[in-house]
């Protein structure tokens, strides 16, 4: 295919560089610094998907973030990613890019069918339609429609890319790059602040890479270059492209998601797809600039009919003419620019002006060239189906209510312009109270509640002069705040071409006889008889109206259709628009790919893996290893083609006839200390603590203050002021922040610390008959007979000269110990207790041996302490103490908790005592 | 995310602290006698206000102290933090 839309000279592309790609299968060439959708209109493709609701033929609307219809389903480096706007998508060698939303192809779409049911699918018509029979809506009607509607299709694949998140502060965060965020950044860099400017877009610069004016002598496109080289250069700074704020939240938090590698046939290595900066600043100067409206008229959905202003972008920035027969229609004089870009390319436009007589500058220098300029004229509908081939045009009376004779202009392009909208999203998402603004038909911020300020066209000011004017001093103002430098900085001068006023006027009438639909969310095909319906049949509030016709909720969330779907409502309510009101704006300002919002993690990114100090040695002998809370812990130790059940059978059944040995360092454990330690075990304990002597254990409950059970385990007493206090593996985050709230808040007058132990400590459980007689070998100095060490005692040892603590406590019915060495040393235990072992027939067993122990004797396990269970319910009321107050006890006197019929936990022993 | 300022470690983000409910619930003394309801006050029944609340964060990921936070509940506008113990102006 040849690129015959493609201008001889000019655009701000690569034309050294080459690039192919394919689209619906057939290869075309663009050009380096080309997006997809300027590559496809040098190609002479205005085709490119088929619309959500009627499957009507859809081109390309914008030139950017804003693009309601080019939607595309992206393949890359052998991965596929949905809904992607082509108008945003760079162009690298080997893309390739699909429609959506159609089937078996675009050209030929079965479900256009819709188009011409239309009547049958006003807004509503799912609401009132799919509601009976009820049981159809999941079986028969939801699969149908998901089907027939949609867009892109999303990978099954598990996504190979990586997401990175990155946290950053600053001084002043700048969004977007136009002559206001390039102007205070640069004061504000001047004055030393910390500065963050970035750009949505690969080029920096915004209006001024389009805008046909000169600043301090240069164009405005070598004045921003010029900036932009000086900024990078400066350490304070950061210059991001590619780079879209598009989330204020609270306390000047701000989420910028920036595109590292989209543009980039592969990901390089190392390297993220996309980063998400999550950056707190001082200040924020919003600086995103305006969209163009559209002005709606029939059939205004037809490939060819775009905003006035992306056929200038594709012109100047793409060297790409959108047509060769162009018709501009607009109220205002934005409108002009275009006609004479293609004036200056040897195309002729025909100008329809809805004015009467405006008189301005840059109207003069339209005549000048000759452009066939037509006042008080409108189009009345596109003519064409998969492209516009002509227009339906008419001279419009003075109150916009009738319409003259309907002639017939040959064309293959609208280029439409219903004046500015101001990007406030980012100013509205921030709680700032926007105000409608009579002068420019349309909403600008108003009293700020954060630190932010809002610029330029972004702020309702359309003249380059004020713009510039502002945005230094804003920036100076601001920086000086914070950094108390006032560096002087010399406005340049500004040369631009002066507007006349604009045209109130934004929806040409229905011709009589005609019943044209007359789109205004240009994605979701919502149509201005769709807005009737809904107010007819009795919505009000904007908010509702949205929802029931689905205005401005698709995926370029109404940028080109919300403030003309508010002109309508108002004007049928016959309100103003302000007391209509807009919906609320809400994050993120444009899609946003999960992947990086998820960022690292996923898997076992996800959370943190804590692993014993023991846990290398489990691994070399073949142990299964479970999930326990954050920890791995072994589940059982396999032998062979051992199963779980027969694995810790096995292990089970030697602790109960000769010793196994268990790693238990993942206990949580917290050092109570200080004069009133005892005092403050017996009131978060259910039992009774006070008269437990030094080098004794303790097996205790402790509640919640609504008398659900929180946590059990043993506490030793180790000095006279010193408690070593154990924990459920999963519950020790939480139970040390229970004790550190009773000592801070509620008892502060308690001389007690609290402090988290469970990493310094490595721990093995020994339990079986025999070991005893291992415990002796493995501290052959120690006194560990019943006497020396009796039950629930507790003695320190030496373990081949490493200091250990020896508690002598069972949870599975035989005698058991648990040794405790400093982490460092567990492995050296370990392998210690394994070899020594060996005579005694020992063997390891996991946490599936350790539960069936426990349950074996009867002993409360995890699963039974699940935060919804009272003491009574596991069978341990009877460690409720009835001398004493304590945590949660005033609790267990609620009706419920002494019903009769309460659920209980109990014993079940098999009859024949066999099995 | 709101930006908290910690008494003890001064500015830090929120993901740094854990909630901690209402920090105008007086725990009802040990060995006192109470009825239902005001057993059921300090255990359930909270307000909910919208608009200034006194409220429990506590710095877990950082000093690890309990610090109270006067803020808006509907606006996130924070006015001020106490240490625990601090008198409440």
């Amino acid at each position: 295919m040849t690129q015959s839309y493609r201008i001889e000279t000019g655009g701000l592309i690569n034309r050294n560089k080459k690039i192919s790609f394919k689209f619906n299968g057939t290869s075309y060439f663009g050009y380096e610094g080309d997006t997809l959708a300027s590559a496809l209109l040098a190609n002479g493709v205005h085709l490119v998907g088929r619309s959500f609701k009627y499957h009507r033929p859809r081109g390309f609307f914008g030139a950017g973030v804003d693009e309601p219809y080019a939607v595309v389903q992206l393949y890359r480096n052998g991965e596929t990613e949905p809904n992607i706007k082509a108008t945003e998508q760079e162009l690298f060698e080997g893309l390739e890019a699909s429609s959506v939303n159609c089937w078996p192809s675009v050209n030929f779409d079965i479900g256009a069918i819709n188009n011409f049911l239309k009547i049958f699918l006003p807004a509503g018509f799912y609401y009132k339609t799919f509601m009976w029979p009820k049981s159809f809506w999941y079986k028969i009607y939801e699969p149908f429609i998901r089907k027939a509607a949609g867009l892109g299709v999303a990978s099954t694949k598990h996504d190979k890319e990586r997401y990175e998140h990155k946290y950053e502060y600053c001084d002043l965060l700048i969004a977007g790059s136009g002559p206001s965020g390039l102007a205070s950044a640069y004061s504000a860099a001047k004055n030393g602040a910390k500065v963050i400017l970035a750009e949505d877009k690969p080029r920096y610069g915004g209006s001024l890479l389009t805008s046909d004016v000169n600043i301090g002598n240069q164009s405005g496109k070598d004045w921003a270059d010029g900036i932009i080289s000086e900024l990078k250069e400066m350490p304070n700074v950061t210059v991001k492209n590619r780079s879209q704020v598009f989330g204020y939240y609270d306390h000047n938090m701000l989420v910028m998601s920036e595109k590292v590698s989209d543009h980039l046939p592969k990901t390089k290595k190392y390297h993220p797809n996309k980063r998400l900066w999550y950056i707190r600043a001082k200040e924020v100067l919003i600086s995103s600039g305006s969209i163009e409206r559209p002005i709606v008229f029939g059939n205004n959905d037809t490939p060819g009919v775009m905003l006035s202003s992306a056929a200038k972008e594709y012109l100047k920035v793409y060297g790409v003419l959108v047509g060769k027969k162009p018709l501009v229609f607009t109220n205002n004089d934005s409108g002009y620019e275009t006609a004479i870009e293609f004036k200056k390319h040897g195309v002729e436009p025909i100008v329809l002006d809805s004015r009467s007589n405006p008189q301005s500058e840059i109207i003069d220098e339209a005549k000048n060239l000759g452009i066939n300029i037509k006042n008080s004229y409108v189009v009345v509908a596109a003519q064409g189906y998969k492209k516009v081939k002509s227009a339906d045009v008419a001279t419009i009376s003075e109150d916009k209510k009738t319409l003259g004779k309907i002639e017939n202009i040959n064309c293959d392009c609208i280029c439409v312009s219903g004046f500015w909208t101001p990007t406030i999203h980012l100013v509205s998402q921030s709680g700032n109270k926007t105000k409608f603004n009579e002068e420019i038909d349309a909403f600008v911020p108003g009293v700020s509640k954060q630190n932010e300020t809002t610029l330029g066209a972004a702020n309702g000011v359309f003249t380059l002069e004020e713009t510039l004017k502002t945005s230094f001093e804003k920036g100076k103002e601001l920086s000086k705040k914070i950094t108390e430098k006032d560096n002087e900085i010399s406005i340049p001068n500004v040369v631009e071409k002066k507007y006349s006023k604009h045209d109130k006027f934004w929806c040409v009438p229905l011709p009589k006889g005609k019943s044209y639909k007359r789109f205004l969310d240009f994605q979701n095909d919502v149509a201005v008889s769709d807005v009737e319906i809904a107010l007819r049949e009795g919505y009000r509030s904007i908010e509702h109206v949205k929802r029931y016709t689905t205005l401005g909720m698709a995926t370029d969330q109404g940028k080109t259709s919300n403030l003309n779907g508010l002109q309508l409502v108002s004007e049928i309510e016959n309100k103003v628009v302000p007391s209509v009101g807009h919906t609320t704006f809400r994050p993120p300002y444009t899609p946003i790919s999960i992947g990086a919002i998820v960022g690292r993690e996923v898997g076992k990114h996800s959370k943190p893996t804590r692993k014993s100090p023991i846990h290398n040695w489990h691994e070399e002998h073949n142990a299964v290893f479970v999930d326990a809370g954050v920890w791995l812990r072994p589940r059982y130790y396999k032998r062979g083609n051992e199963t779980l059940f027969e694995a810790s059978k096995r292990e089970a059944k030697n602790v109960r006839t000769n010793v196994g040995v268990c790693d238990v360092t993942t206990l949580g454990k917290i050092d109570v200390k200080g004069p009133d330690a005892a005092e403050f075990l017996n009131r978060v304990y259910t039992n009774a603590w006070l008269k437990l002597p030094v080098g004794k254990a303790r097996y205790g409950v402790m509640l919640r203050e609504d008398g659900i059970v929180m946590d059990d385990g043993t506490t030793t007493r180790i000095s006279e002021n010193h408690y070593h206090m154990t924990t459920t593996t999963a519950q020790a985050a939480n139970v040390l922040s229970h004790l550190e709230y009773y000592l801070q808040l509620v008892w502060p007058e308690l001389n007690v610390n609290v402090v988290s132990t469970t990493e310094q400590w490595a721990g093995a459980a020994i339990a079986g008959p025999k070991s005893r007689d291992l415990l002796q070998k493995l501290f052959p100095k120690t006194d560990v007979s019943n006497e020396g060490l009796p039950f629930m005692g507790y003695v320190e040892g030496d373990l081949f000269g490493v200091k250990a603590r020896i508690f002598r406590i069972s949870f599975s019915g035989e005698l058991a110990y648990e040794v405790n060495v400093e982490s460092d040393n567990g492995r050296f235990m370990w392998e210690k207790i394994i070899e020594l072992g060996e005579e005694f027939q020992i063997q390891p067993y996991g946490t599936e041996a350790l539960s069936t122990l426990r349950i074996e004797m009867g002993h409360v396990a995890g699963s039974e302490l699940d935060g919804r269970t009272i003491p009574y319910d596991n069978a341990l009321e009877g460690l409720l103490s009835k001398k004493k107050d304590f945590i949660g006890k005033r609790s267990l006197q609620r009706a419920a908790f002494v019903a009769e019929d309460r659920q209980r936990i109990v014993g079940v022993v098999p009859l024949d005592k066999k099995n | 995310m709101l930006h908290i300022k910690c008494p003890h470690c001064g500015m830090r983000s929120q993901n740094e602290f854990s909630y901690g409910g209402d920090a105008t619930v007086k725990r009802p003394e040990l060995n006192k006698e109470v009825t239902d309801q005001e057993w059921d006050n300090f255990v359930y029944n909270r307000v909910s206000p919208r608009g200034k609340h006194l409220e429990l964060w506590q710095h877990l990921s950082g000093c690890r102290q309990w610090i109270k936070v006067e803020r808006d509940t509907a606006t996130h506008e924070i006015f001020k933090t106490y240490k625990a113990n601090e008198e409440i102006a």
